[in-house]
């Protein structure tokens, strides 16, 4: 599990740890059963404060993502299917959001975007 | 009443001048036992200062000066034995070797632990019998922290630790504050003008600033009420807006980007009904730090 943590982009640690690893879990680079590396170690090597580390965990534990086993560590929950795929649903649905409103400032109307997108997917789909 | 355990630190109304300088100023702060404290401001804000106070090296010229419930200029002993110190010049006596350093402080303190200390020579990659004065300004910082570290303080007071370093450096510093913390639940005061290493490490920040305290508060709670807010007016207006909380403000025309402290509601509310709200995200403690400060910090080094 490869983590990037980077102060400057104003987002709280805990979440862009939250982010990453439901990202990882969306896009099948955390498979269920996983286990996650122990706080203190996760704490070191991202060199932040372990409490955020142990905020990330518990947010995750309660999404249901992430689910610790007594005295044993933390894992990523089995059967996560559905909730993997809210999360992908999610992540599509914020770069979405992005394009309209970029779009929008540059007053492209959705109705041409649309057509954009679907010319786009065929040229993707050619050979 | 909090009872002695639950701040090793209560500093109350403290004032200091140098000549005509004030270098601090009706200064009040109380810092919980556990966890990491993040001090920051400029070179100059007043840091040093404090941390002098702490180590009873200055005494108080009006208000108190609480470490451990004790006052460090009337029981020193008491107070520096539990404290581990690395200095921002590292005034180590470079005619020393490392070993040699480590057995001279060891002296000074009934707790140090010889094995932690070998452990951490080898963690430092500290040759034992290399002069001080050879060393270089790395390992002379790593040098330092285990002659802090080793003695398993209460209270580990650091003052700009990475200042001057090169990257790999600072890391290794990060690493054992963060280890010092996760291992002992001790308390670590970090004192720094590098705003990045204290919003990866700190649980608590104060912000310093021209000998005056600006903001101390839990990380997380300054991260969760300060926001940064791009506006674009819709109904004409240009005039740069205003409303409480309001920190910062940039831009021009019809467009401004504001950094405030409270609720993004409020803040709409205040702004009125001609406006459309591109963007919200958090800002970075450095840009927190700005936004109250009114200008950078200094990040040239000496």
């Amino acid at each position: 599990m490869h983590l990037h943590i980077s102060p400057a982009e104003g987002k709280p640690i805990y979440r862009q740890i939250v982010d990453q690893v439901k990202y990882l879990i969306a896009a099948g680079r955390l498979q269920a059963g996983e286990e996650l590396p122990p706080i203190r170690v996760l704490a070191e090597e991202l060199l932040i404060n372990p409490n955020t580390v142990a905020r990330a965990y518990r947010e995750l534990e309660v999404a249901g993502l992430l689910s610790k086993r007594q005295g044993a560590g933390t894992y990523v929950s089995g059967g996560g299917s559905p909730l993997a795929h809210q999360e992908r649903l999610r992540i599509i649905t914020e770069r979405i959001d992005a394009l309209l409103v970029e779009a929008r400032q540059m007053d492209i109307p959705t109705e041409e975007l649309m057509e954009l997108i679907q010319t786009r997917e065929k040229l993707l789909n050619e050979p | 009443m909090d009872t002695v355990s639950d701040y090793v630190v209560e500093v109350e109304g403290l004032g200091r001048r140098f000549k005509r300088t004030v270098a601090l100023e009706g200064f009040s702060l109380k810092i919980p036992r556990g966890g990491v404290f993040g001090l920051v401001g400029e070179n100059g804000a007043g840091k040093t200062t404090l941390i002098k106070h702490l180590l009873g090296l200055y005494k108080a010229e009006q208000g108190t000066v609480r470490v451990f419930g004790l006052d460090p200029v009337q029981e020193p002993e008491k107070v520096l034995g539990g404290i581990g110190y690395l200095s921002e010049d590292r005034d180590l006596p470079g005619w020393m070797k490392v070993k040699e350093l480590m057995r001279y402080t060891a002296a000074f303190y009934p707790k140090w632990d010889p094995e932690y200390a070998e452990k951490l020579r080898q963690v430092f990659e500290l040759d034992p019998k290399a002069k001080l004065r050879t060393l270089s300004r790395g390992q002379l910082a790593k040098a330092g922290l285990l002659a802090a570290l080793a003695h398993r303080p209460d209270l580990l007071l650091l003052d700009e630790p990475s200042s001057g370093l090169d990257p790999v450096v600072r890391r290794e510093i990060l690493s054992a504050i963060i280890r010092t913390v996760a291992d002992e639940g001790r308390t670590v005061l970090f004192s720094s003008h590098l705003l990045d290493e204290v919003e990866r490490v700190a649980d608590r920040v104060a912000m310093i600033h021209q000998g005056k305290l600006v903001l101390d508060a839990p990380m997380e709670e300054i991260k969760d009420t300060h926001h940064r807010m791009t506006i674009r007016y819709t109904n004409g207006q240009t005039a740069k807006p205003d409303f409480p909380g309001m920190l910062s403000c940039q831009g021009r025309g019809n467009e401004w980007t504001i950094v405030f402290q409270g609720n993004v509601n409020a803040a709409k509310e205040h702004l009125g009904n001609g406006i459309e709200i591109l963007q919200v995200e958090s800002p970075s403690l450095e840009e927190i730090f700005v936004a109250r400060v009114g200008r950078s910090i200094s990040i040239e080094e000496d």
